[in-house]
């Protein structure tokens, strides 16, 4: 099948200019891809780049070099050169990005935050009221805290509205960086479960799970990281 | 999905320059701005941001380069072109300019109701009732009690000060506004309130807006994209989240590195 991402040749480091101008490789040469239904695991210790790796893929970090193809309707967008409103546009379309913490506007209540991102996936306002309702109950959001906003929440409970939030919306890429990392074992099951409703439903998934029974239930490949370490000169 | 991005800028800059005699003001400034899009310029004091937003808004005149605006007919124009009269028509219909010193943005010896009703007289309307209702209207949007409508600017605080600005500028329905540090100098609650109304404001009407603020968090808030000025030029430019998480610029990665959390 016709990949939805497809990683070529990429390559990234951070240049510390405030530091001596040190210099980071993060990685080089990264390829792989992503077709619909498959979850993509990055693989890896700490540090090696795999969530330097999503944020690429999301437009959030640069590359140095290599292209990022990603399927926006019958086209390949190149994330490394698309405007900035082209990536805007991918990401409240195409692609989904959950990631480790839940970083939302202050003042405003879990379920509406929910609601609010699946209109903004395109989701017409009733479903996307039904749907943030489902997954909040889904993921064992207390009722009672829906209509608070999450500043207060513990990290636990904001982690689940952020899954709630990165997911409610139908977007054909998923990029999700350890969003079972501060979970309990019935909530990490749920996560699972949404998982593979994702990949039933087509969407093409790249994922870090350091959790192992998670990574082995959802993952399709594994891509080991530590392979694309910056070659030293 | 591609169809969905408008072909044709709203404004289009290129190489816009402006020399203070021998002294830089801001040189060889180039963007397009889409509808909808708002583009923050942050920046230093001296960095030449304020010197470009009053390029754009047609108040100082360029040394070189050019500033394209597509009217409402749908026709792209010089901006050095276009005769005083329509200039000033632009400026009360089309445009907005939100600034940071109210006294300056405001009539401060006209009511509230006045200031607002006077951009809507500005674009033809004449019907006394029918100014006063859609004042009231809009005191109401922007958080303001309709019971204030004949107090005068002088008696309202900072933060309501701002919010009738807002008022009056949003009223007769403009595709771009310039906003001069709106936030800034008031009360850390105040301004969290005031940038709410901008945030739903500006997405719900689809806005395309120009904002120069030195605040990095209120840039991460409200922007799709960062111009970074240093001495005049732009200096790194982006997505707002990829210029604020991977700056590449020694003075962004500065900048960035100055602010507890943007």
């Amino acid at each position: 099948m016709q990949p939805l991402v497809q990683l070529d040749g990429v390559s990234k480091a951070f240049t510390l200019h405030l530091h001596e101008g040190v210099r980071l490789d993060v990685v080089s040469d990264v390829n792989f891809s992503a077709a619909p239904g498959e979850c993509i695991v990055l693989g890896g210790p700490s540090g090696a780049g795999k969530s330097s790796l999503l944020k690429i893929v999301y437009g959030n970090y640069s590359c140095d070099a290599g292209h990022i193809w990603i399927r926006d309707g019958g086209e390949m967008i190149d994330v490394a050169t698309a405007e900035p409103r082209r990536i805007l546009a991918m990401r409240r379309h195409v692609m989904g990005y959950v990631s480790q913490f839940l970083r939302v506007i202050p003042r405003v209540g879990a379920l509406e935050i929910v609601a609010a991102a699946g209109r903004e996936g395109g989701l017409d306002s009733q479903v996307a009221q039904d749907r943030a309702e489902e997954y909040l109950s889904l993921l064992n959001v207390p009722e009672r805290l829906w209509t608070l906003p999450p500043a207060t929440f513990s990290g636990g409970e904001q982690q689940r509205v952020n899954i709630a939030r990165g997911l409610i919306a139908d977007r054909p890429v998923l990029l999700l960086d350890e969003p079972t990392a501060s979970l309990d074992a019935r909530n990490r099951a749920v996560v699972v479960d949404l998982v593979e409703r994702k990949k039933k439903a087509g969407v093409a998934i790249i994922g870090i799970f350091h959790d192992e029974d998670v990574r082995d239930k959802v993952a399709t490949h594994v891509v080991d990281v530590t392979h694309f370490a910056a070659k030293t000169a | 999905m591609l169809n969905d991005l408008p072909d044709a800028p709203l404004l289009s800059v290129r190489d816009l320059t402006r020399y203070y005699g021998e002294r830089i003001g801001c040189a060889d400034v180039s963007f397009d701005l889409y509808e909808g899009e708002v583009l923050a310029v942050v920046g230093e004091s001296g960095s030449g941001k304020s010197t470009l937003l009053s390029l754009l808004a047609t108040e100082l005149e360029a040394s070189a380069g050019s500033i394209r605006y597509r009217m409402r007919d749908g026709i792209a124009r010089d901006l050095a072109t276009l005769t005083e009269a329509e200039r000033r028509l632009l400026l009360r219909t089309d445009w907005g300019f939100v600034r940071q010193d109210s006294t300056q943005g405001l009539r401060m010896s006209v009511s509230a109701g006045g200031n607002i009703g006077e951009r809507l007289m500005a674009v033809g309307a004449r019907h006394y009732g029918n100014i006063r209702g859609t004042s009231l209207d809009w005191l109401g949007r922007v958080e303001i009690d309709r019971g204030r409508i004949d107090d005068i600017p002088k008696a309202f605080s900072g933060g309501m000060r701002q919010r009738l600005q807002i008022a009056r500028n949003l009223v007769t329905h403009p595709r771009l506004v310039f906003m001069d540090e709106p936030t800034s100098g008031l009360d850390v609650s105040v301004q969290a309130r005031l940038l709410d109304l901008i945030r739903g404001l500006v997405s719900e009407l689809g806005l395309a807006v120009i904002i120069v603020t030195h605040d990095l968090s209120v840039a991460r808030l409200l922007s799709h994209r960062i111009m970074v000025m240093k001495g005049g030029r732009v200096i790194e430019a982006g997505l707002t989240d990829r210029v604020l998480d991977d700056p590449h610029q020694p003075y962004t990665q500065l900048l960035v590195s100055s602010v507890l959390a943007a």
